[in-house]
C-alpha cells in the first residue's frame, strides 16, 4: 500500500495521467467530429437517392399507369444493390416490391415524410431478420401508395467501425502513456533517485561525495552543478570549523595551562596580600590574552560565514587608505619608519569599509612588527590600483621578508613563524585578512620583494548600477579571478 | 549617581553588572526578560539602560524600539554576544545609543555608561566652548588656547581633544576614542591611539606646569583639572 501511494505520488505518475487524459479528450473529440460529419453526409446521400427514385417512379406512373410502374419496380427490385420498394393499393395489399415485413403505420401515413424503420427483405432474409432503412412513402393518384427506401447497413457498419477505432485508439493512448511513464520514471526518476541517494550518503557524514554530472547540460546537470558548489562550500565551512576546533584545542591549551600553573603557584607560595595581588594581576593579563584570541576567532568565523551581498557597498579607496595612513603615520614615525601611499585616482571598490580598514591595519601592524630592515629606515608603502579588472591593495615593507616555504603557511590560523614567537599577538591577524579577502571574492597573497615582503589582496571593482551585482548575492564567494 | 536598569537574562552576568555598578555608587535594578524590562523602563525613569540583545520573551532590539515608540529617550547601551559584521548598525538603527560586544572589560563598560549619562539631551544643550582648567576649546572658531597661548591643532587632534573635553573628568577608553574620533569599529593590536595621545599631550601639556591629560592605567585616558 505504502509502496503504491509512494508510486502514485511521483511526478512521473501524475504527468503520465495528465498526458493520457489530454490525449484521450483530444482524440475523442476528433473522432466524434469525423463520425458525426460522415453520418450526416451519408444520410443526406440516402435522402437524395430516395427522392430521385420517387420522382422517377411517379413519372413512370403518370406516363404509363400502374402496370408500367409495377414492371419498373419489379425490374429494379431484382438489382443486387437495389433500393427498397413497395407499392400497395388503397386496401393495403402489396402489388410489387422487395419488402417482406414492415410496420404498417409507415404505409398508413403516406405524407411523404422521411422515416427510419426496421424491415425484412423479401426473398433474401429469413423471417426473423430485421434491417434498418430510411424510407419515404408517397400517395399516388388512384389511392396507390408507393414506398421507396435505402438500406442503412453501410452507414451502421461505418459507425461500428468508428466506435471500434475509438476503443482501439484509447488502448493505444493508454499504452503510450504507460510507455512515457516508464521512460520518465526510469530515466528522470533514476537521476532524481541518484541525487537523493547521494545526498543521503552526504547527510550520513561523507561530505566528500559529489553528485554525478552526465554532461547533457540538462536541468539535472545544472541542479547537480549548483548542489555541488553548495556542497563544496559546506565542506569548506565544515573543514574550517574543524580546523578552528583543532587549533583552539592546540593553541589555547598552552595559555590555559600557564594560567593554571600560575594560580596553583600563587595558592602554594603567596605569603601575603601583595603576593596574591601580583598573581591575580598576572592571571588577569592571561585571561585578557585568551579573550582576545577568542574574539579574533569568532570574528574570523563570522566573516567566513557572512553572505557577501549583505555587507558590501561601493567605497572610495583613496579616502579609506588616506584615513588609515593618517591614523598610523605617527605610530610608524615613532617606530623610526615612514609610510608611503600610492593610490590611483578615483579608485572605488565593492567592499566593506570597516573590514578593509581592519585588513590594512593588520598588514601595517605586521609590517611594523616584522618588516624592519637590518639597516636603514623602515618604509611601509600602501598602494592601490586596478589590475586586470580587479582592485588590488598592497602593503609592502622593506624588511627581511619570509622564507619561500612559509609564504602560504603564514595565513593559517595561529601560525606564527619562529621569529615572531617572542612578539605579542594572537597569530590570527593574517587569517582575518584572508577571511576578509575571501568575503570580497578575492584572496590574500604574499610575495618576497627585493627587499621586503608584499601582501596583496584583490577586490571587485564597482560595477555600474545598470548591470547589477545581484549574481553574487546569496550564492558563494566564488573566486572570480 | 545614576539610576541604571540592567536587562540581562544571565543571572551571573547580571549580578556582576549590578554589583560592579553599585560599587561605583550607582543604583542598579535588574530585569531578567524583555517584557519585565520594558515595563520597568516605562514605569520609572532611569538615567541609563544596559540591554542585552538576546533576551527571553522579547529581544533587546524590540524592547528598545518599543521604548522609543513610547517617546522614552533614555540612553541605551546594547550588550551583544553576536558581534556580526553589521550587528552594530542594526543595534544603533533600532534606537540604541552605544554598542558593546561581549566579552567586555568592566572598565570599558563603566566608561561608556558614564559617557552616555553625560550625553547632551538635545542639540540646544551642546556647548560651543569646552573649558578644563586654563585650557579652552572653541568649537565654533575651531581654536584652542591654554592660558594666553594659542595652540595650533591638526583637524584630527582637534576632534580628539574635543571628545576628551566633552567627557572631561570621565575615563575614555582607547576603543571609544577609535570609534568616536576615527569612526573605526575594531580593536587595534598596537598602541596606535597612545601615539596620538602623546602627540596631543606634547601640544597641550608639555610646556605647561600642570598636566591636564592623564593616563588611567588599564582603562584609558581622562582630561581633568588638577584641582579635582
Amino acid at each position: 500500500m505504502t509502496r503504491f501511494t509512494r508510486f502514485t505520488r511521483t511526478t512521473a505518475f501524475k504527468l503520465s495521467l495528465l498526458y493520457i487524459a489530454v490525449f484521450t479528450v483530444m482524440s475523442g473529440f476528433l473522432l466524434v467530429y469525423v463520425a458525426e460529419n460522415t453520418d450526416h453526409l451519408m444520410s443526406e446521400q440516402v435522402v437524395q437517392t430516395v427522392d430521385a427514385e420517387l420522382k422517377g417512379l411517379s413519372d413512370v406512373y403518370v406516363r404509363g399507369g400502374v402496370r408500367n410502374l409495377v414492371d419498373t419496380i419489379d425490374r429494379r427490385s431484382r438489382h443486387p444493390d437495389a433500393s427498397l420498394y413497395l407499392l400497395v393499393d388503397f386496401n393495403g395489399n402489396a402489388l410489387v416490391g422487395n419488402i417482406a415485413r414492415l410496420p404498417t403505420v409507415v404505409l398508413e401515413e403516406a405524407d411523404g415524410g422521411l422515416r427510419r424503420v426496421r424491415y425484412t427483405r423479401l426473398g433474401v432474409d429469413a423471417e426473423d431478420v430485421e434491417r434498418q432503412a430510411m424510407v419515404r412513402t408517397f400517395e399516388l393518384r388512384g389511392g396507390f401508395r408507393l414506398l421507396v427506401g435505402r438500406d442503412l447497413g453501410d452507414q451502421l457498419r461505418f459507425s461500428t467501425l468508428l466506435g471500434n477505432a475509438l476503443r482501439l485508439w484509447l488502448i493505444v493512448v493508454v499504452i503510450m502513456g504507460a510507455i512515457t511513464w516508464l521512460f520518465v520514471s526510469r530515466r528522470v526518476m533514476k537521476r532524481i533517485d541518484e541525487i537523493s541517494a547521494t545526498s543521503t550518503t552526504i547527510m550520513n557524514g561523507d561530505l566528500s561525495r559529489r553528485l554525478s554530472i552526465t554532461g547533457n547540460d540538462d536541468e539535472f546537470d545544472r541542479l547537480a552543478i549548483n548542489l555541488n558548489v553548495m556542497l563544496e562550500r559546506i565542506e569548506l565551512l565544515m573543514q574550517s570549523m574543524k580546523d578552528v576546533t583543532d587549533n583552539i584545542a592546540h593553541d589555547l591549551k598552552t595559555p590555559l595551562t600557564r594560567l593554571q600553573t600560575r594560580i596553583e603557584t600563587a595558592l602554594r607560595d603567596a605569603k601575603n596580600e601583595e603576593g596574591y595581588r601580583t598573581a591575580l594581576q598576572a592571571t588577569l593579563d592571561d585571561t585578557d590574552h585568551l579573550l582576545r584570541i577568542f574574539n579574533s576567532l569568532l570574528r574570523i568565523a563570522r566573516i567566513e560565514s557572512t553572505a557577501p551581498g549583505s555587507v558590501l557597498e561601493s567605497v572610495d579607496l583613496n579616502k579609506l587608505v588616506a584615513e588609515i595612513a593618517e591614523l598610523y603615520e605617527p605610530l610608524v614615525e615613532d617606530e623610526g619608519g615612514r609610510l608611503e601611499i600610492v593610490v590611483s585616482q578615483d579608485l572605488e571598490a565593492e567592499c566593506n569599509k570597516d573590514l578593509i580598514s581592519q585588513v590594512l591595519v593588520n598588514l601595517i601592524e605586521n609590517a611594523l612588527k616584522y618588516g624592519h630592515p637590518e639597516t636603514g629606515e623602515l618604509v611601509i608603502s600602501l598602494s592601490g590600483q586596478e589590475q586586470e579588472g580587479r582592485i588590488v591593495l598592497t602593503v609592502t615593507d622593506n624588511g627581511p621578508g619570509i622564507p619561500e616555504k612559509d609564504l602560504d603557511r603564514v595565513q593559517d590560523r595561529f601560525v606564527r613563524l619562529e621569529a615572531s614567537r617572542s612578539e605579542p599577538g594572537t597569530g590570527l591577524g593574517l587569517s582575518l585578512v584572508k577571511a576578509v579577502a575571501r568575503l570580497h571574492g578575492g584572496d590574500l597573497r604574499f610575495k618576497n620583494e627585493t627587499p621586503g615582503l608584499s601582501a596583496r589582496i584583490d577586490l571587485a571593482p564597482v560595477t555600474p548600477v545598470s548591470s547589477g551585482t545581484k549574481d553574487g548575492q546569496g550564492t558563494t564567494t566564488g573566486n572570480t579571478n | 549617581m545614576l539610576r541604571i536598569l540592567v536587562i540581562e537574562d544571565d543571572p551571573e552576568a547580571a549580578s556582576y553588572l549590578v554589583k560592579g555598578l553599585s560599587e561605583l555608587g550607582h543604583t542598579a535594578d535588574q530585569a531578567a526578560d524583555g517584557h519585565t524590562g520594558l515595563q520597568m523602563a516605562l514605569d520609572s525613569s532611569y538615567d541609563i539602560m544596559i540591554v542585552d540583545r538576546m533576551l527571553p520573551k522579547m529581544d533587546g532590539l524590540s524592547v528598545i524600539q518599543e521604548l522609543r515608540r513610547e517617546a522614552n529617550h533614555t540612553p541605551v547601551l546594547i550588550l551583544s554576544a553576536l558581534g556580526q559584521v553589521d550587528d552594530r548598525v542594526k543595534g544603533l538603527k533600532a534606537g540604541g545609543d552605544d554598542y558593546l560586544p561581549k566579552p567586555y572589560a568592566f572598565t570599558e563598560l563603566q566608561a561608556r555608561v558614564e559617557a552616555l549619562a553625560r550625553r547632551p539631551k538635545s542639540a540646544s544643550q551642546v556647548e560651543t566652548t569646552y573649558t578644563v582648567g586654563d585650557l579652552t576649546l572653541d568649537r565654533m572658531a575651531h581654536s584652542c588656547r591654554r592660558g594666553d597661548v594659542e595652540i595650533p591643532l591638526q583637524p584630527r587632534e582637534f576632534r580628539l581633544l574635543e571628545y576628551l573635553m566633552q567627557h572631561a573628568g570621565q575615563v575614555v577608553t582607547r576603543t571609544m576614542l577609535l570609534e568616536n574620533v576615527w569612526e573605526y569599529h575594531f580593536d587595534p593590536q598596537t598602541n596606535v591611539i597612545d601615539v596620538h595621545i602623546s602627540r596631543l599631550r606634547g601640544k597641550i601639556d608639555k610646556d605647561f606646569e600642570t598636566p591636564l591629560l592623564h593616563t588611567i592605567r588599564g582603562a584609558g585616558y581622562t582630561i581633568r583639572d588638577a584641582v579635582h
